[in-house]
């Protein structure tokens, strides 16, 4: 038992990577499923080894620092955003027994903090550029997560409320008889939309909208660093997603299947939701991402607060 | 809000549906013979070069890519030389488009890559066809004024015998 | 100055103008084609209709041919009218029902006027579903080609080739829709300005052969503004070259000089630069052999040679003033050359001296046109310099301009004018010893030898200026011409004198120059104007230096180490016997030059030269004017200008002798281009200040961007040497000009006259774009002047003082001798000039050299000349009428390389009847 949060702190990063890497590569197929073509699928069986051969191509690729550019901050970005969510999965209780911190007392503040702290590498990379459209999307990213990221605090209150706890742990195990998906599905879908922005992932990537700002924030990346946010975002969605399975899907919880199956069973369906939306949705202008964060999502999390801290005061009344 | 359901599941249903990509190349795909692939030079229906030289084909193409040079031979206009840098084509059909006796024309056959660029400069030999591609029919010499071997003054067609200076008749 | 409505437009345009000048002076786009600015209206083409309306209550109108009708005071002019639009367009449909479906494999497209003027014109859809009718082409000779189905009868050709031109072998044969504009039979085109037709002509009947061989469409061609250096006339051209090759010369219109017409010898002599005779890399003589050699090589050489003593320079007539600068920049002040013989000298300088000095005009080719009575004094100018002989013939219709003009006919009216001028004399009076082109147009034609036409000349001028010296001798039929020739002379407002050096007769140009300095006490406007034989005599003139003959001497006495010739071919100037001292006596020869001429061989050091069309120099024309030529080919890596080799071999002497001993304000080494070479050129020489005004420097930029020298449509960038190289080359550059190769840069209708470098306007695309570019049409351009003038009647400040400095030398009347003859040289348009006979068209047109005599001597088929340092040289034989006793002409340099003017001959009949061993050396040499 000692020994076994010790090689999790190195495995579960590992296999994380692994798998945004083959998430590129799922993505990929799924976009191709849903648009009536086929996706990648030449290299390996199925095209499995897309993402191997992509990776390759990435790391080959040349190691280009525009010289106009603030150079520490435009290498320190991209690990700002691979650590931040790295380390986020340091709470996420995967089966009962493993994770590296799964029992952790703060665990959810943890993550929102880790989140919190994934802005910068945005907004850094976008500054350090020193190039507009870089710039643009670093700002338009700032504003986004930040107005985000407080309704998608308010959204996970009810779920701390029911569970009583910030330790995840705990929460999965409160949801032994029911999913808070059912209790607090207001908060759900506040959290997945908050989710989506978070990672800025389509239809709310505006940070790198690229009719507009050519790529966003990063613009001048190139090389494995470009490689570093790419992953960093596929890694977010697993991260989101295992949160979503974690708080509203009862997590490992499940019949007959181990744990960890049911675990990851859960999240694929989230991670394949992620996609589904990329593939059907379009794009919202900008201001109609901001007056949906404040003007509905902030109001319907508030309500959320409230009504869940109504009810469980009633019945802890009654 | 309804809507963004709908579409979400309208387009989830799209994964039972047939694909519409062609799996090139083990499937070969269907291409139309007006397909603009790579460019040839064709011949007239009597087997002579088309191409005049007239040099539109080059002025027409939008990435600069042709070049020749006109060299004369009994009165017929060829290319001395043609070249085509495919390594620049953009397969616009501009000079197919541009060329008055349609000796330029774009075929449906587009594996053409090379590991090297030079190979992808093709010269008159490279793009001179046996035939007369799309247009069976049309020989340029046979509408234009100017005599050729074979074909003397006024034996174009539409065109009266030349005009006998001595006679002042009307 | 007067106003009319065009369109509702308020137009103020010239008076004595039709309507369609003044259409196109306001910019407006009016389809024509049988008017030409320089041949005036004949209303053939019917396509310039425009609405005429009375008043402003005319809603009607009527239809009038612009080019027919004056522009008037108040005019309402329509040219947007329905009717009027619809008859173009019927006019030019009428035009496309016999066109060939030719344009592809026609010459002219992509600049003919015929499709400007259709696009103009509105006809796009061909209705006529019936024959058309043909044509049998001519063979009209190396320049012409022929393709009769295109006509469209605008009757321009026969006009200019007739009537502007003077030829008589163009016509129109046929009638009504058949009409033919050919020869009577096949055959060359004699004309000395056929190849106009080309660019007359506005579709593609008359199309140039030469350019067919090399064929490319305007739009491909590179183009520079240009010099013609085939004459002293100075005519400006467009080179036009692509892929690194000159393909064709066109005309370039400058308002003063040659206006809308170059001569054959300009247009179609520019051969030598792509001819296997280039020299296109260093040469050093082992083994008695020329090998090639790099070029750090060769300047190691010539800093060994440096060493074997002083350095000499032979300068040359057709070299570029910074050139000649160079090399007198790089040795001693005495021991730098003209490359002219003493005799040339002495005429350039007098040349020189005699034009500054003109108390009155020095008329430019323009203001010739409109000379009202002209004296042609002992030179063919017809041949050596043809351009001016056109200005001269266009004088010669002075007087039935007057009787137009007393007719109140305007000028512009071509047909009429020239009915009324059918019965009009010309003021023109022609003074030499062989027939000349403009004879049929004098109103006497005299025969005389040299020395008796200068007598002649005197004894005009005695008429005129008592004080003037008296011509012992006269017989009295001379001084019966002379006082004939003296009396329209000073009756005249304009009067104009030209003579030159065709002959080497001091006397005939000071009896020119005397009869105009005469003249000035008339009419301040009375001109003068002297034929120079190479394109920058006149430069060399005013620069000074040493004949060849100094040289030698020099050479013989051993003062020479090494002798470096630029640019220069000695055996055309020296005997023989000279060449063979010369090459004895200078240890080290150094010869720059662009062709190999004869002493390539013997030259110890060859490097080659860029010639016209490869770099940027200044040339200075007979009558003054600076021009600068440019470049439109960029030659490979070591053929450089001749002034940069001239600086490379500076730079490779020896330190220790440092700078040579010239002027310490010449930076020979430092030059880092051509704008440095002419402020030292004009420092050092105050008479060259001015030239650097002939155009603007290498820092001019038009919208602060360089000048673009293709044009914006040019074709193949990607591919034109992908066969070299697949990679994308950058365009090559040159420091000397201000214009970039490619097509990126600036291009206007208003850019600087002199750094046009082709003709184009939306809507126009033929060379008739002109009328675009010009302040009003026939005017200057938009652009301002290209080149300047160095001395003109505009500086004529105190001249009048200014008296010739001795007493001319009256020379003996020439008695014929029965022994001997007096040979003269023929002059040529074709196989005279040096240049232009590497050119293969060119040289197809010479004739081969025979010997023309008098109609009095007896005719031998053959006979043999026994010349000074050449030996026998056996010749055909034909009468020439007209010629005088005692005197024979024969074409100079294809019968001997060098030969000097005139010369007393023995000739004798062939001993062996037949073989013609002498024509050949001829060529050979």
């Amino acid at each position: 038992m000692s020994h076994l949060p010790l090689l999790a702190i190195f495995l579960i990063p590992a296999i994380i990577l692994a798998l945004a890497t083959l998430l590129t590569w799922v993505e990929r197929r799924l976009l191709g499923l849903w648009q009536d073509r086929h996706g990648p699928n030449r290299v390996g069986p199925g095209g499995l080894f897309q993402a191997v051969a992509d990776g390759i191509k990435i790391l080959f690729k040349q190691d280009w620092i525009p010289p106009f550019a603030d150079k520490t901050v435009f290498v320190l970005a991209p690990s700002i955003g691979m650590m931040t969510v790295l380390l986020s999965f340091a709470a996420i209780p995967f089966t009962p027994l493993s994770g590296i911190a799964g029992t952790l007392n703060i665990g959810l503040l943890f993550i929102l903090g880790m989140m919190g702290l994934g802005v910068y590498a945005v907004v850094l990379a976008g500054w350090a550029s020193n190039s507009k459209y870089a710039l643009l999307g670093g700002m338009r990213a700032a504003a986004q997560m930040i107005s985000y990221e407080v309704f998608m605090g308010l959204s996970l209150l009810g779920v701390v409320m029911i569970a009583g706890s910030f330790n995840l742990h705990d929460i999965v195990t409160a949801q032994t008889h029911c999913w808070f998906i059912l209790p607090q599905c207001l908060g759900f879908f506040i959290f997945l939309l908050a989710g989506i922005a978070e990672t800025h992932r389509l239809p709310f990537d505006l940070p790198e909208g690229e009719n507009e700002l050519g790529a966003g924030f990063h613009t001048e990346y190139s090389g494995m660093k470009f490689g570093m946010f790419f992953i960093a975002e596929y890694a977010g969605i697993i991260l989101i997603s295992s949160l979503v399975t974690t708080l509203y899907l009862g997590g490992w919880l499940g019949p007959v299947l181990p744990a960890v199956v049911w675990f990851v069973l859960k999240t694929s369906g989230v991670v394949i939701f992620f996609i589904l939306l990329r593939a059907a949705l379009p794009r919202p202008r900008y201001d109609q991402l901001m007056a949906l964060g404040w003007k509905i999502l902030l109001p319907l999390s508030l309500l959320n607060v409230t009504a869940t801290g109504t009810v469980l005061m009633l019945r802890a009344a009654g | 809000m309804l809507n963004t359901v709908r579409t979400l599941f309208l387009t989830f249903l799209h994964a039972f549906q047939a694909r519409a990509t062609v799996q090139y190349p083990e499937e070969q795909p269907y291409l139309p013979s007006r397909y603009r692939g790579r460019i040839i030079l064709s011949r007239d229906p009597d087997g002579m070069e088309r191409c005049v030289a007239c040099n539109l084909c080059a002025v027409a193409c939008p990435v600069d890519c042709i070049s020749l040079q006109k060299t004369e031979e009994n009165g017929r206009w060829y290319p001395e030389f043609f070249r085509i840098n495919f390594s620049r084509c953009i397969f616009c059909g501009f000079c197919e488009e541009a060329c008055p006796t349609y000796a330029i024309q774009l075929t449906p056959d587009f594996e053409m890559s090379e590991y090297a660029r030079p190979n992808l400069v093709y010269e008159k030999e490279d793009l001179l066809i046996n035939g007369t591609g799309k247009y069976p029919d049309y020989s340029f010499y046979h509408v234009a004024g100017i005599s050729i071997p074979g074909k003397d003054r006024g034996k174009a067609e539409r065109e009266r015998p030349p005009v006998d200076l001595h006679t002042l008749l009307p | 100055m007067i106003t009319f409505q065009l369109d509702g437009q308020s137009c103020s345009t010239r008076t004595d103008i039709n309507l369609l000048q003044a259409c196109l002076e306001a910019g407006a786009n009016l389809p024509y084609f049988c008017w030409h600015p320089e041949l005036g209206s004949v209303g053939a083409c019917r396509q310039c209709a425009v609405k005429q309306f009375s008043g402003p209550e005319d809603k009607t109108g009527r239809i009038v041919m612009a080019c027919m009708t004056p522009a008037t005071e108040g005019a309402l002019i329509s040219i947007d009218d329905a009717e009027a639009k619809e008859f173009r367009e019927g006019v030019i449909e009428w035009m496309m029902v016999n066109h060939p479906h030719d344009c592809p494999v026609c010459p002219e497209g992509g600049e003919c006027h015929l499709q400007d003027m259709t696009v103009m014109a509105g006809h796009n859809t061909r209705r006529y579903r019936f024959t058309k009718r043909t044509h049998r082409n001519q063979d009209l000779g190396p320049f012409i080609k022929h393709e009769m189905n295109r006509c469209i009868a605008c009757y321009r050709c026969v006009r200019f080739y007739r009537d502007y031109a003077g030829g008589d072998d163009l016509a129109v044969l046929g009638a009504h829709d058949n009409v033919y504009f050919g020869r009577a039979e096949d055959g060359t085109l004699e004309n000395a300005f056929s190849g106009n037709l080309v660019e007359l002509c506005p579709t593609g009947v008359f199309t140039d052969k030469p350019f067919s061989e090399t064929y490319t469409r305007k739009w491909d061609l590179r183009g520079a503004p240009s010099v013609c250096v085939h004459c002293a006339v100075g005519c400006n051209t467009f080179v036009n070259a692509r892929e690194e090759k000159v393909r064709r010369l066109l005309n370039r219109y400058n308002d003063e000089v040659n206006r809308y017409v170059l001569c054959d010898r300009g247009r179609f002599g520019h051969g030598f630069v792509n001819a296997a005779s280039r020299l296109n890399t260093p040469l050093c003589l082992s083994d008695e052999q020329p090998t090639p050699v790099p070029t750090q090589a060769a300047m190691a050489q010539f800093a060994r040679m440096a060493a074997s003593g002083p350095i000499a320079g032979i300068a040359s007539s057709r070299a570029s003033l910074e050139t000649c600068f160079s090399l007198r920049s790089l040795v001693d002040p005495d021991l730098f050359s003209t490359g002219q013989t003493q005799q040339e000298q002495t005429c350039t300088e007098l040349a020189y001296a005699l034009l500054r000095d003109h108390p009155g005009a020095i008329p430019t080719l323009h203001e010739m046109e409109s000379a009202d009575a002209v004296l042609i004094l002992g030179e063919d100018a017809s041949a050596t310099a043809p351009r001016l002989a056109l200005a001269v013939r266009q004088s010669g219709r002075q007087n039935a301009f007057l009787a137009a003009d007393a007719a109140k006919v305007p000028r512009w009216m071509d047909a009429a004018v020239r009915t009324i001028g059918s019965e009009t004399l010309s003021s023109l009076f022609v003074v030499s010893p062989a027939p000349t082109d403009l004879d049929g147009i004098a109103r006497d034609a005299i025969r005389a030898v040299p020395d008796n036409a200068a007598r002649l000349g005197f004894a005009i001028w005695h008429e005129l200026d008592p004080t003037a010296p008296t011509v012992p001798d006269l017989k009295e039929t001379e001084a019966e011409q002379a006082n004939r020739i003296a009396t329209v002379l000073a009756a005249a407002k304009k009067p104009l004198v030209v003579s030159g050096m065709q002959y080497g007769s001091i006397a005939l140009m000071q009896a020119a120059a005397g009869i105009a300095r005469a003249l000035t006490r008339n009419t301040s406007e009375a001109g003068l104007s002297l034929v120079l034989p190479d394109c920058n005599s006149m430069g060399l003139a005013m620069m000074g230096g040493a004949p060849l003959e100094t040289i030698i001497a020099r050479a013989k006495a051993g003062a020479i180490g090494t002798l470096i010739i630029i640019e220069n071919d000695l055996t055309r100037r020296l005997d023989p016997p000279e060449i063979v001292d010369l090459l004895e006596a200078v240890p080290n020869i150094v010869l720059i030059d662009h062709t190999a001429t004869p002493l390539w061989q013997n030259a110890n050091l060859v490097l080659p030269a860029a010639t016209f069309s490869e770099d940027t120099g200044t040339l200075i024309s007979q009558e003054g004017r600076a021009q600068r030529f440019f470049p439109a080919v960029f030659p490979p890596a070591p053929i450089q200008a001749s002034w940069r080799w001239v600086q490379d071999l500076a730079r490779a002497l020896p330190s220790k002798q440092g700078t040579p001993a010239s002027p310490a304000s010449t930076n020979l080494s430092e030059w880092k281009n051509l704008d440095e070479v002419i402020a030292d050129l004009g420092k050092e020489l105050p008479v060259f200040a001015k030239i650097i005004n002939a155009a603007p420097d290498a820092s001019y930029r038009l919208n602060g961007q360089k000048l673009r020298s293709q044009t914006y449509r040019a074709s193949g960038r990607t591919v034109i040497r992908s066969y070299i190289s697949v990679r994308d080359q950058p365009p090559p550059t040159n420091s000397d000009t201000p214009f970039s190769s490619s097509m990126e840069g600036a291009y206007r209708t208003d850019m600087p006259a002199a750094l046009v470098p082709h003709l184009h306007a939306p809507a126009w695309n033929s060379v008739q774009a002109l009328n675009r570019f010009q302040q009003e049409i026939g005017g200057p351009l938009r652009g301002g002047e290209a080149g300047i003038r160095l001395f003109s009647s505009a500086t004529a400040e105190g001249k009048d003082s200014v008296q010739p400095s001795s007493a001319p030398d009256i020379p003996p009347p020439f008695i014929p001798q029965p022994d001997t003859v007096l040979l003269l040289p023929e002059a040529r348009l074709f196989g005279g000039e040096e240049l232009s006979m590497f050119s293969p068209p060119l040289a197809a047109r010479a004739p081969p050299p025979d010997l023309r005599l008098p109609t009095s001597a007896a005719l031998q088929p053959r006979m043999t000349l026994h010349l000074k340092g050449y030996g026998p040289k056996t010749l055909p034989v034909r009468h020439l009428a007209g010629l005088p006793d005692g005197v024979a002409l024969c074409p100079p340099h294809m019968v001997a390389a060098a030969f000097r003017f005139p010369q007393i001959v023995r000739l004798t009949p062939d001993p062996a009847e037949g073989e013609g061993e002498g024509e050949g050396e001829g060529e050979e040499t």
